[in-house]
């Protein structure tokens, strides 16, 4: 790969007695798309909560582009080029779709510049509007949107931060199949010109758009290869794929 | 790209919302002053006090989520920063009449700078908004919200009293600062002040809501309600909710003092009973029953339950406080949204069947 982005080395983080993760290395170069996978409890989520600020962690270091993400707030790394999706979207239902965009793209304005109202559509809300689909909603309040569309505008609202790093946890949990495949091409468009990283657990949505793939097991990284690669592992087989192969519903959520 | 309809709602809702504001304003220019007697109109005036309060807590709690159980506090550092600029005044270089009963021989260094007409009326608004942005500071960025926030406000309002009460001889106790003669050069018992007090009140009344509404509908409004539904998720969009939470609060505590600031001559005292946990807890009730979730029904509220308490008051003393515990309820659990929620309901029936 090229030009390394993020840098993780010796993860640690112990909930009680309970280590989530377990000394994990992971280096995602510029312009990657990388998959996150895992059984329940690997530590999928907990790594990207901590790559975002939302949990400390016991040991090890976290370096984004330069900087040390240790001990940064939520939104110091969020203006560092650092946006991450929630398993469960959690978009403004009060706000219209056009403000939750809009919302998502001003925070890089001066704070006093905020008092004036909203004139028109900023550029790049316009365009995200497009990307997703969601234009003809613009004006319709976010609580009234499916939970497809909600996903949609979260991606939406994650593109408008203009971030380095797009960190999406389960964007395709819960969606229906032709939802799945809009979700699928979105993110290939998102991928080609911003470094990816996705935590899913459907294997067809894997096999469909992922080239890069690292499983988490029990806190700490069992491997990391292509899909074909990673499928092709016996360890994977067991704790991962064989079961889903047997229909074993609990891995697939 | 934008919905079709929003350039007209938009267009709609800023024409009907001029017409009613300017009749409002009208009315409680033009026609108060002429129809009311002068103790009617000075009891307006102070309802328009408690509103300008009431406008900020609709501000802090139905936009923010921030539920202010001690607004009294910042009403109180208005209030009494305006007493003391009286009270110096009328005093003309001597002590202040409770001070020479308490038998304080020296002015305090406290009340030294207040006798200053600048200085004074900018403390008004420089104190509550000090101390709302201290506490907002300490308190936001440990994220502490919730009942929690309001328990601390409320123990603000609690503790201030206390203050107040203990220091007789600064702050005359219990009894506040009361027996103004004079306002800015006029008699301040006189109709003609009076009425003159009513225009004011009403006027920066207007001006604030004007203010509070051009921020609600800012982006900045937009960020407050997104702090106020999900403050987590907001720190994941790039902003500070500390940061909006406080400056908010501040807005709020500011526009609290204004109005205890103004109360004082329009109702003749400050004192510890006006600005404790109880009022402070009064003008929420008045809030929510207007309709926090809306500027005017907060406005509306204050004048609302203004009324009937003076009403009651008059009629059946006894009921009033089982009253408005009974109306808070009601309003909780029936209309949360309360008046204002109610009647915009009205509206969007009659536009459906339309």
């Amino acid at each position: 790969m090229s030009e390394t982005l993020l840098e993780i080395r010796g993860l640690e983080v112990a909930f009680g007695g309970f280590r989530a993760l377990d000394g994990v290395d992971l280096t995602i170069g510029k312009g990657e798309l990388r998959f996150l996978i895992g059984p329940n409890g690997a530590g999928k989520t907990t790594l990207i909560d901590v790559i975002t600020g939302l949990t400390k962690p016991t040991a090890g270091s976290v370096r984004f582009g330069g900087h040390d993400l240790a001990g940064r707030k939520e939104h110091e790394i969020v203006r560092l080029g650092v946006g991450r999706t929630f398993q469960t979207s959690v978009v403004f239902e009060e706000l219209t779709v056009l403000e939750n965009l809009d919302l998502a793209a001003s925070f890089r304005r001066p704070l006093w510049s905020l008092l004036r109202r909203r004139r028109g559509v900023p550029e790049e809300v316009a365009a995200a509007l497009e990307t997703t689909g969601l234009a003809p909603l613009a004006g319709r309040r976010a609580g009234v949107l499916s939970h497809g569309q909600r996903q949609w505008l979260e991606i939406g609202m994650l593109i408008v931060q203009r971030p380095t790093l797009l960190l999406l946890d389960e964007p395709v949990a819960g969606m229906a199949q032709d939802e799945r495949e809009r979700t699928g091409e979105l993110l290939t468009d998102i991928a080609r010109d911003h470094t990816v990283v996705v935590v899913e657990h459907d294997m067809d949505f894997l096999r469909r758009y992922a080239s890069r793939v690292t499983v988490l097991h029990e806190g700490k990284v069992l491997t990391e290869g292509s899909v074909e690669q990673v499928r092709a592992d016996p360890r994977v087989q067991e704790i991962y794929l064989g079961r889903a192969r047997e229909g074993a519903e609990d891995a697939v959520r | 790209m934008t919905a079709p309809e929003e350039p007209v709602r938009r267009w709609r809702g800023t024409a009907g919302f001029a017409a009613v504001f300017s009749a409002v304003a009208v009315l409680a220019l033009v026609a108060a002053p002429l129809l009311l007697e002068p103790f009617r109109l000075g009891l307006l005036a102070k309802y328009l006090c408690y509103a300008i309060v009431a406008l900020g807590i609709g501000l802090a709690w139905g936009q923010g989520g921030m539920l202010t159980l001690g607004q009294g506090v910042f009403f109180g550092l208005g209030g009494y920063a305006m007493g003391m600029y009286l009270k110096l005044n009328d005093a003309g270089g001597d002590l202040p009449d409770f001070m020479v009963w308490s038998g304080v021989e020296e002015l305090p260094a406290l009340w030294k700078p207040f006798a200053n007409p600048v200085f004074a009326p900018a403390m008004v608004v420089v104190l509550p908004v000090a101390v709302a942005l201290l506490l907002g500071t300490l308190v936001f960025r440990q994220r502490v919200r919730g009942a929690y926030f309001a328990i601390l406000t409320q123990a603000l309002a609690a503790a201030l009293v206390i203050l107040l009460v203990g220091q007789q001889g600064l702050t005359g106790g219990t009894n506040g600062l009361t027996n103004f003669f004079g306002f800015f050069g006029h008699d301040v018992a006189a109709d003609e002040t009076q009425r003159g007090l009513y225009l004011l009140v009403a006027a920066v009344l207007g001006a604030l809501y004007l203010g509070a509404r051009q921020l609600v509908r800012s982006r900045f409004g937009r960020l407050l309600l997104a702090v106020r539904d999900g403050e987590d998720r907001v720190r994941f969009l790039g902003y500070d909710p500390a940061v909006v939470k406080t400056l908010t609060f501040a807005v709020s505590a500011g526009m609290a003092g204004i109005a205890g600031a103004l109360f004082v001559p329009v109702v003749g005292i400050i004192s510890p009973a006006l600005l404790g946990v109880v009022p402070s807890l009064e003008l929420v009730v008045a809030v929510a029953v207007g309709g926090r979730f809306e500027l005017a029904g907060a406005v509306l509220g204050a004048v609302v339950m203004g009324y009937a308490r003076t009403y009651f008051s008059e009629e059946l003393p006894d009921a009033w406080l089982y009253l408005q515990g009974a109306l808070f309820v009601l309003v909780m659990t029936l209309a949360p949204k309360g008046l204002a929620g109610l009647a915009a309901g009205l509206v969007r029936r009659r536009e459906a069947r339309a």
